[in-house]
């Protein structure tokens, strides 16, 4: 397990020893541990029902496991923290519909930055650098049922990016995006400054984008390895209901 | 529609005029003002009421809004009014005789008042309708001090209410798709689920927008991002309107 990460670098993510259960009953984690440190793209694959989502619901304290703790940027995910969690763990949804709640994308991008404080030119300031950033400047005013899905789910990446956070969570950030929406996408997040946790079911964007991957089964952590292994470690795949694209050999990739 | 605008809704014209640039509070407060003393106004006072249609056309024409524009939509008012124009044959008192009809004098008098306050109310309405984004109007009702939770609520359904028309045209669609055409009452049963589950898709996403709030911060507030306001010469020149209605009305009243 050991992957050559735990050097001297300060720790974005540090998850230890968390379990779930569901209130029906249904346990979601078994005892996760995960350390990610600063500036690190990480995908977290899994087949359904891993335990994913439920994990990465964890990480800013929406839900609170029964065993075990997480710690971001050293600091405990514990209520009295959740105002500062909150703005350190960025996290985007599947759904950009669901994220983007405001009338316009300027509100929207600003409600994050709004709720810690920040007011007047500070404010626009940071709605301004995060659509910068994601290249929606220029939408600004629209109303997000006026943008295409691509767009949306650019947005949605601003709206947490203004908050300016530690780690940046993103939940199956190439669904329903069309192949060049998908690469556009990546091009932006390859070029953020911030510690990255991806989960997704798309294994070539996870080995376009993260040196590092982490495969969930079971409500826990089974492999941790640098992405381009873990993909050639065919009953490893095969264990865990994950499948490679057809045709598709991470091998003859270039390095 | 101009989709620049972002929220235009339907009865919204997209001109440059003065009218349009007043902040939306000082309009909706002259609106609702005008439409208060139209209403108090004693229905007697016939040229009080022409000089009110004035001041409004005025207006319009000051936001440069057609006044067919305004004549077809005031139509509204028709189902609500259409009752008035039984008055003046089902009224009692003296009578009048016209065309050959039997006429109340009192139900007259009654129609006129309807009519005319009505059809007043409706185009001060579709005036700051007209000039007025749906986005705006809430940013108005929020610095008038309407209450939060209402705020929200409306904030919210401009938000989503085309997410879920969207939505409702996908089920349409996926419906017609399996062959189902209702013809008769009894097969409106899929029509029913249909709604229902709508209503627990929306119920659902009220739950996941809620987490994404969560995630942002939203701590049961809404963050109070707007700081603007009328500035003095924007209400005075707002309310130019109410208190022009209002010195009429004075008129009348001390003349009555």
């Amino acid at each position: 397990m050991d992957d050559g990460y735990a050097v001297s670098a300060p720790l974005s993510l540090e998850v230890s020893g968390l379990r779930y259960t569901y209130p029906d009953g249904h346990e979601a984690l078994t005892g996760v541990d995960l350390r990610i440190a600063q500036g690190e793209r990480v995908a977290l694959l899994g087949p359904n029902g891993a335990g994913k989502t439920t994990l990465v619901l964890h990480l800013n304290g929406i839900l609170r496991g029964s065993a075990g703790s997480v710690r971001v940027g050293g600091l405990p995910v514990v209520p009295e923290n959740y105002v500062e969690i909150r703005r350190r763990v960025g996290i985007v949804f599947q759904d950009p519909d669901d994220q983007l709640f405001m009338p316009t994308v300027a509100e929207d991008v600003a409600f994050g930055p709004a709720n810690l404080g920040l007011r007047g030119a500070e404010l626009a300031a940071r709605v301004d650098e995060a659509l910068e950033a994601v290249g929606m400047s220029q939408y600004r005013d629209r109303a997000p049922h006026h943008l295409s899905f691509g767009q949306r789910r650019r947005v949605a990446v601003a709206t947490v990016l203004a908050m300016r956070p530690e780690i940046l969570v993103l939940d199956e950030p190439s669904s329903n995006l069309d192949p060049a929406s998908r690469r556009e996408l990546a091009t932006i997040l390859r070029g953020l400054p911030v510690t990255l946790l991806m989960v997704t079911h798309d294994l070539p964007y996870a080995l376009e984008l993260c040196h590092r991957s982490v495969v969930m089964d079971q409500g826990r952590i089974v492999a941790d390895a640098p992405t381009r292994q873990l993909l050639a470690d065919t009953d490893l795949l095969a264990r865990h209901r994950l499948e490679l694209p057809y045709g598709f050999a991470p091998i003859q990739l270039p390095q | 529609m101009s989709m620049g605008a972002g929220h235009a809704h339907p009865l919204y014209l997209d001109r440059a005029s003065p009218i349009h640039r007043l902040p939306p509070e000082v309009k909706i407060v002259a609106s609702v003002a005008y439409t208060v003393v139209v209403v108090i106004t004693s229905r007697d006072a016939f040229w009080a009421f022409g000089c009110y249609a004035l001041l409004i056309l005025g207006v319009a024409a000051l936001a440069r809004i057609p006044p067919g524009w305004l004549a077809s939509r005031a139509l509204i008012e028709v189902p609500f009014v259409v009752f008035a124009l039984l008055l003046p044959l089902v009224g009692g008192g003296e009578r009048v005789t016209w065309l050959g009809l039997s006429l109340s004098v009192e139900g007259l008098l009654g129609a006129w008042n309807i009519l005319i306050k009505g059809t007043l109310g409706v185009v001060s309405s579709l005036v700051l309708a007209a000039t007025t984004p749906a986005r705006d109007l809430i940013i108005g009702l929020d610095r008038l001090r309407c209450p939060a939770v209402i705020i929200q609520i409306a904030t919210f359904m401009l938000r989503y209410t085309a997410v879920l028309v969207d939505e409702a045209r996908r089920m349409r669609i996926a419906r017609l798709s399996r062959g189902y055409n209702p013809r008769f009452l009894w097969q409106a049963r899929a029509l029913a689920a249909g709604v229902g589950s709508l209503f627990l898709r929306s119920y659902e996403r009220g739950e996941r927008v809620y987490l994404a709030m969560l995630s942002r911060g939203y701590t049961g507030r809404m963050p109070r991002l707007d700081t603007g306001g009328a500035s003095a010469a924007q209400w005075a020149s707002a309310l130019t309107l109410p208190v022009a209605a209002a010195l009429v009305a004075a008129t009348a009243l001390l003349q009555g």
